[in-house]
């Protein structure tokens, strides 16, 4: 897979791909295109594009300290709730709108997915998989709030307010009539062909209105 | 580093108020050397008191510059790296033609018969200086609060000679609150017997007026957190209060002595004409929205703004921000935080540092 010789690029890239889902981005975006990254924290993933895709980079970041730090690298990045960035900018500005494991973070993810396909030609969206077989069972044999790798957090103090599974996503696809130009299912540094919403870690998938 | 001011002369410069001052004069230092491409010139434009002096240590008055914690070897604005070039405003009084110059056809200073200026006026004389020392395309405007606006009149007026632009703690557009502060600094002056019509010089200064304009300022300047910090309720010293109207509290002295200070350094109708620009520039003037105004803008954006800063509230800097983005222009932004109130672009430097030595490195890099 390309994606696998991304990864043994160099060690840098590696380090950087603790975050696996980087690497499968920066396979699916074209060199030189407008990509806008929603979450983007210190920048990592649009300095690295820039520096390997030569890709004209933007990010939108809440968190000050990260945006500093985004900034101060070179990336340019602005201060900003997510839906409010998207709500500025005119229609179909962007090659790539990247939306990498904050999904589940935001208030309203249909909005943002909608307004993301507005702003942009095409969406890339990940997000770890709420339907993993570690995920169900350790809710059925707990009887708590699931608790793994992947959902590390206590329930009071989760970033994730929105679970969302494999299917929830294709079956949104359809109902908002999306095209879904690729999907590729993640477990740990392996891609997973088969039964994807019980054996996937995490989805990415690209898509278009 | 020292630093040595020169003056250069222009034949005439035609304002927006339609009157054309001939000759006029603007007042500047460089650091750093301009290199082979001339593609490293970055233009420091100072706030409503500042002057050309911004780095460095005067060789005519042993003072440190204004900005002497950002422009520097190694600093934010490197001198190692990239060309400074600093002026002083048209209008001013600290060597650029302004109402205390001498009026060429009376032989007299002009005083009030000087012609009101504008931000864009202030700009058109900074542009007549850059093409001065053959400087085809700045890679970089900053400044903060009226410099502010004055790097955003430069991204609109000459998109095609800024590379970059660095507006920090300020506007696009004065607000009701911003001309009142101002206004009530005015009335001082001119509530001055001592200003007389403007005619004072040679004769005693409106020096009561002008302290106290400088006075409001100051309290605009800080932050209720950072005067409580710096003064709290200290007496000065005394132990009980005086039952008169001697200085009591520190923060009298303090503003007292600030406003002393800067009566020997400024002149009063400078102050008048400069506030009158700052009060007059509105960007979106002429357009139907702000982005509308800064769809010409071609640079890439730098926009900051401080948590604690009343005067210049992160509010104004973000609708910056967002009629850059109506317009897909590349703009960075962040609200630092502080307790400095306005002054935190002159005196919280660590994080500014970080954020514009990075942002200059990345489009310097593009442009070689």
């Amino acid at each position: 897979m390309a994606a696998n010789a991304t990864m043994n690029a160099e060690p840098f890239v590696r380090e950087l791909l603790g975050r696996r889902d980087y690497a499968i981005i920066g396979d699916i975006i074209q060199p030189g295109a407008k990509v806008l990254d929603l979450g983007c924290g210190d920048g990592e993933l649009l300095a690295w594009l820039a520096a390997n895709k030569r890709i004209d980079a933007r990010g939108v970041e809440i968190s000050g300290p990260l945006v500093q730090r985004a900034i101060a690298r070179g990336v340019s990045v602005f201060q900003s709730d997510i839906e409010e960035a998207l709500s500025d900018y005119p229609d179909g500005v962007f090659d790539y709108i990247i939306l990498s494991q904050t999904l589940q973070e935001t208030r309203a993810p249909l909005k943002i997915l909608r307004e993301m396909l507005r702003v942009g030609r095409h969406g890339v969206v990940a997000f770890p998989n709420f339907a993993h077989w570690t995920v169900r069972l350790s809710h059925l044999l707990t009887g708590r709030s699931p608790q793994t790798k992947l959902f590390p957090h206590d329930w009071y103090d989760s970033p994730n307010i929105h679970f969302l599974t494999v299917t929830d996503f294709e079956h949104l696809g359809i109902q908002e009539q999306w095209t879904i130009e690729r999907r590729i299912f993640l477990a740990g540094q392996r891609h997973v062909h088969l039964l994807p919403n019980l054996m996937a870690e995490v989805a990415v998938f690209l898509l278009r209105k | 580093m020292i630093s040595e001011t020169q003056t250069v002369q222009f034949s005439s410069i035609a304002l927006e108020c339609g009157v054309t001052l001939t000759p006029v004069e603007v007042t500047y230092e460089t650091y750093g050397e301009l290199n082979a491409a001339k593609n490293n010139a970055i233009l420091i434009v100072h706030a409503f008191s500042g002057d050309a002096h911004a780095a460095g240590i005067s060789k005519d008055t042993g003072q440190t510059g204004w900005w002497d914690n950002m422009i520097g070897p190694g600093k934010a604005f490197d001198t190692d790296k990239y060309f400074i070039l600093s002026s002083n405003v048209l209008g001013g009084c600290r060597g650029s033609t302004g109402p205390s110059s001498i009026n060429p056809e009376t032989g007299c200073p002009y005083a009030m018969d000087f012609p009101v200026i504008t931000i864009g006026d202030m700009v058109r004389l900074q542009k007549m200086l850059v093409d001065h020392l053959g400087i085809p395309r700045l890679l970089a405007v900053a400044g903060g609060s009226m410099g502010g606006m004055q790097v955003l009149e430069w991204a609109v007026a000459y998109p095609d000679r800024v590379a970059a632009a660095i507006p920090i703690a300020t506007t696009a557009r004065h607000s009701a609150q911003q001309i009142a502060f101002n206004e009530v600094g005015r009335q001082a002056i001119m509530a001055d017997p001592d200003w007389c019509g403007g005619n004072y010089y040679g004769k005693t200064r409106p020096a009561r007026g002008l302290a106290v304009a400088r006075m409001v300022g100051h309290i605009t300047y800080m932050s209720d957190d950072s005067m409580r910090e710096k003064f709290g309720r200290r007496l000065r010293g005394k132990n009980e209060f005086g039952f008169d109207f001697s200085v009591d509290f520190e923060v009298e002295s303090y503003l007292r002595y600030r406003g002393s200070q800067f009566v020997d350094r400024f002149d009063a109708n400078s102050y008048l004409y400069i506030t009158k620009a700052m009060d007059y520039f509105d960007l979106t003037a002429g357009h139907a929205s702000l982005g509308a105004a800064l769809e010409v803008a071609k640079a890439r954006f730098l926009v900051i703004s401080f948590s604690s800063d009343w005067l210049y509230p992160s509010y104004q800097s973000l609708e910056t921000v967002r009629a850059l983005r109506s317009r897909n222009r590349d703009v960075a932004y962040c609200e630092l935080p502080s307790n400095y109130g306005h002054d935190a672009f002159l005196a919280d430097v660590a994080e500014e540092t970080d954020l514009i030595r990075g942002f200059l490195a990345s489009t310097y890099r593009s442009l070689s």
